[in-house]
């Protein structure tokens, strides 16, 4: 049991980043896809964060009375990740928006079936 | 207690990413997964990783929610219908997520302080740093100094991100042939659609909007302190002026902030960070080493810390902010 409970966080981590995965490989829409990319990506989030917390610790921030600490390193590589994930996600989302303008439709199969008949 | 709560959440998160595949109507999906980034950022403050909560709830529930509705807005917002299971895809995930659930039964359990992450930098940063840098948060002081090089080149990624998306979005779609008269019909059309004569929340929003920026200067200034720092600090700011434009439309807001000015503050930011590094070693130390700002150490490094802190709040905030102007500009060309 005990068992159980010190991996569930990274069991449901491992869930969502295959949900995530799911979404990209088995949706046609091009914006679930991003969606299902962006789960993936927290996903990985939550993996290193729940790495990161020791039992008993306190956030990682000098203060009276405190002494044992969760370790602030995943803190810092997650904090950037967020962000430039947003920048990156913003670049998928403007390429969608062109290949709609471009293409009248962001359904994948559709997309697959215009570019076979202009060949 | 503590533990229950993280149990509890964690599943409605796994339940919220379910509800996302299943769910067709994309609006329907882009205000779930505002709710699983919400309750991501509940996770990562029970996990104490409140630096990381702060972000994630400013990006995940506030920005990327609204770059997703406006790429809905310029494209669809229903997703085709599929009838039948794709069983390949199935497969797929089930295989991966068997061996990689294998993967974590050698894995040192939740919470282990013992585990070998516990064991190699980490206890550098918390007994150490405190002193060598003289700076209470510990995520701060790795992220400015330890790390400074990476954090640089994060920023680096996010201004090219912000290029690239200005690339692909800003170039008129006709070859710069815009069409004059279409403009004043496009406006009227977006103008019903901007939040103008919605009192309740106009009046609400001139009232929030400045706490949201004074917060976002308290999160940018008092980050070696407290949680906070430039990224927090630049994706709050951008979430307020997303919200400005959002009621008082993309005109009034381009006023406040003219495009040309926002592009120049995206560069300034990264050159402000670059300009630090390049200030210590004229300044006798190596790159990126604070040190050599003042004369006593941890000085320098409080002095470096602000220099670059605020050259990436600057750089996030104005490319958060740009990027949202160039997605809501696209539809009224």
């Amino acid at each position: 049991m005990s068992d159980f409970w010190g991996l569930y966080n990274y069991w449901i981590a491992i869930f969502l980043m295959m949900v995530g995965f799911y979404n990209v490989i088995a949706r046609g829409n091009l914006i679930k896809k991003l969606i299902g990319l962006n789960i993936f990506q927290t996903s990985v989030f939550l993996l290193y964060i729940s790495m990161g917390k020791v039992e008993g610790g306190s956030a990682p921030i000098v203060g009276a009375g405190i002494s044992s600490f969760s370790n602030p390193l995943p803190h810092v590589l997650i904090l950037t990740a967020i962000v430039v994930g947003v920048a990156t996600t913003s670049v998928g989302l403007a390429l969608v928006v062109r290949i709609k303008e471009a293409y009248g439709t962001i359904e994948e199969d559709e997309l697959i079936a215009q570019e076979s008949v202009t060949q | 207690m503590s533990n229950f709560v993280d149990i509890a959440l964690l599943a409605f998160l796994a339940l919220v990413a379910l509800a996302v595949t299943r769910t067709l109507n994309l609006f329907a999906t882009v205000a779930l997964t505002g709710i699983y980034s919400l309750l991501m950022a509940s996770i990562f403050t029970t996990l104490d990783a409140v630096d990381v909560a702060f972000t994630e709830a400013a990006v995940g529930a506030g920005i990327s929610t609204v770059l997703f509705l406006a790429t809905m807005a310029l494209t669809t917002s229903h997703e085709k219908p599929h009838h039948h299971h794709n069983w390949a895809a199935i497969m797929a995930t089930l295989i991966t997520g068997s061996a990689l659930v294998y993967g974590t039964l050698d894995m040192p359990h939740f919470g282990d302080p013992q585990a070998p992450i516990h064991q190699h930098v980490a206890p550098h940063y918390i007994e150490i740093s405190p002193n060598e840098i003289g700076v209470p948060n510990m995520v701060t002081s790795v992220l400015a100094t330890y790390r400074g090089y990476d954090t640089l080149g994060e920023t680096a990624v996010i201004f090219t991100a912000c290029m690239a998306v200005l690339l692909l979005l800003q170039r008129d779609r006709r070859g710069g042939n815009r069409n004059v008269m279409a403009v004043p019909d496009a406006d009227q059309r977006r103008g019903g659609q901007s939040m103008q004569h919605a009192m309740i929340l106009r009046v609400f929003s001139k009232f929030f909007i400045p706490l949201i920026f004074l917060f976002g200067l308290y999160v940018q200034f008092h980050g070696d302190y407290g949680p906070g720092g430039g990224f927090q600090a630049g994706v709050i700011f951008a979430s307020g002026f997303i919200l400005y434009t959002l009621v008082f439309g993309l005109e009034k807001a381009r006023q406040v902030i003219p495009p040309r000015t926002l592009q120049a503050l995206v560069a300034f930011g990264l050159l402000l960070y670059a300009g630090t590094g390049i200030a210590t070693l004229v300044m006798g130390g190596q790159f990126l080493e604070y040190k050599a700002l003042a004369h006593e150490a941890t000085h320098g490094e409080h002095l470096g810390i602000l220099f670059i802190e605020l050259g990436v709040g600057i750089t996030v905030a104005a490319v958060m902010t740009t990027i949202f102007f160039t997605f809501a500009g696209r539809g009224r060309s």
